[in-house]
């Protein structure tokens, strides 16, 4: 499936979810967001959410700030 | 132990014992900053949200060394217009820190000076939406007011530029702010360089401070944490202690009567 994931373009095979796309990557699901196509996922549907050829993944995590 | 009695700060349903907020970003390292948070008794802490970097996603959370007793305030920090600010906001909630929120919208890229129509907009929209709203400002009388009007939790001036480290460049906004701001906390946001900036926001009745870079580049970050919570403490007790009034000339502090004066003198 190709993909574009925080603005680089991926080509991944064997994810059908937003949750396959988090294990893929080795993100943690806890405290990230996570919008596909500019929609922000519910933490509740991150694992329910497929995936469609062509979407835009944003996966959004804390980080140090002022 | 502070002599006067102080009362915790208040910041929508949250409350807060120390005074001195405190921004992660900056530091050398994660263990320099979780040092430095220890020392600084702080009980709220900013954190910005970027993505994730897919090269290193495996690096462990920044969440995983703020002690867990210590409130996540995330910021809008790198927002130009409302719209984007409020996505930072729902990002923040949907991460699952909840409803507090530091906003920030920037008009300018070199100063890092908030737009003061559009923050006051998107805290219109952010309260609408059940966000506690922590607003950074510019040090404006006006808009303050018009801030917690519009329902902000907390109105946040700047003392200088965000990382300036120039100190509270001009007092009596702090002091004309204060006398407006009464139904929420004002916290000065950003140019607090060393422990006595801090102290004179706190004295001159600034409700908490909100500091970071004084502390991630200082050469011993968490020793300056703990002046940084001294600072405040002091200026506290100052301001609760009541300065005396100004004057332009002199008053003498010894009796005017009797004084020694050489024989034959006047």
């Amino acid at each position: 499936m190709t993909l574009t994931v925080n603005g680089e373009p991926k080509v991944i095979a064997a994810v059908t979810t937003v949750g396959n796309l988090l294990d893929h990557f080795g993100v943690s699901h806890q405290t990230v967001a996570v919008m596909v196509d500019g929609v922000i996922i519910a933490r509740e549907h991150v694992g329910n959410t497929l995936l469609r050829e062509g979407a835009s993944i944003e996966i959004i995590r804390f980080v140090g700030g002022g | 132990m502070p002599i006067l009695e102080d009362s915790p700060i208040q910041v929508g349903p949250y409350t807060f014992h120390s005074r001195l907020f405190v921004g992660t970003g900056k530091y050398a390292s994660n263990t320099l900053m979780q040092d430095a948070l220890a020392a600084s008794g702080t009980e709220l802490v900013t954190v910005a949200l970027r993505r994730v970097n897919l090269s290193r996603s495996d690096e462990p959370s920044l969440l995983n060394f703020v002690p867990p007793s210590v409130k996540i305030l995330p910021n809008t920090a790198g927002c130009y217009t409302v719209e984007d600010a409020l996505l930072a906001a729902d990002l923040a909630r949907t991460a699952g820190i909840g409803d507090l929120i530091k906003l920030e919208v920037i008009a300018d890229s070199m100063l890092l000076w908030p737009d003061p129509i559009l923050t006051l907009q998107a805290t219109e929209r952010l309260v609408a939406k059940g966000f506690t709203v922590m607003v950074y400002t510019t040090p404006d009388p006006i808009l303050a007011k018009h801030l917690e009007d519009a329902g902000a939790a907390a109105v946040m001036p700047l003392g200088s530029p965000i990382g300036s480290g120039q100190g509270i460049i001009d007092i009596e906004a702090i002091y004309r702010i204060k006398e407006r701001v009464t139904r929420v906390p004002v916290v000065v946001d950003a140019g607090i360089g060393g422990a006595a900036d801090a102290a004179v926001a706190m004295e001159a009745g600034a409700d908490a401070v909100l500091v970071n870079t004084a502390i991630a580049l200082a050469k011993n970050p968490a020793a300056m944490a703990e002046a940084m919570k001294w600072a405040v403490i002091a200026g506290r007790q100052g301001y609760l202690a009541g300065r005396m009034p100004k004057r332009r000339v002199a008053e003498a502090s010894s009796p005017e009567s009797g004084r020694v004066e050489a024989y034959g003198g006047l």
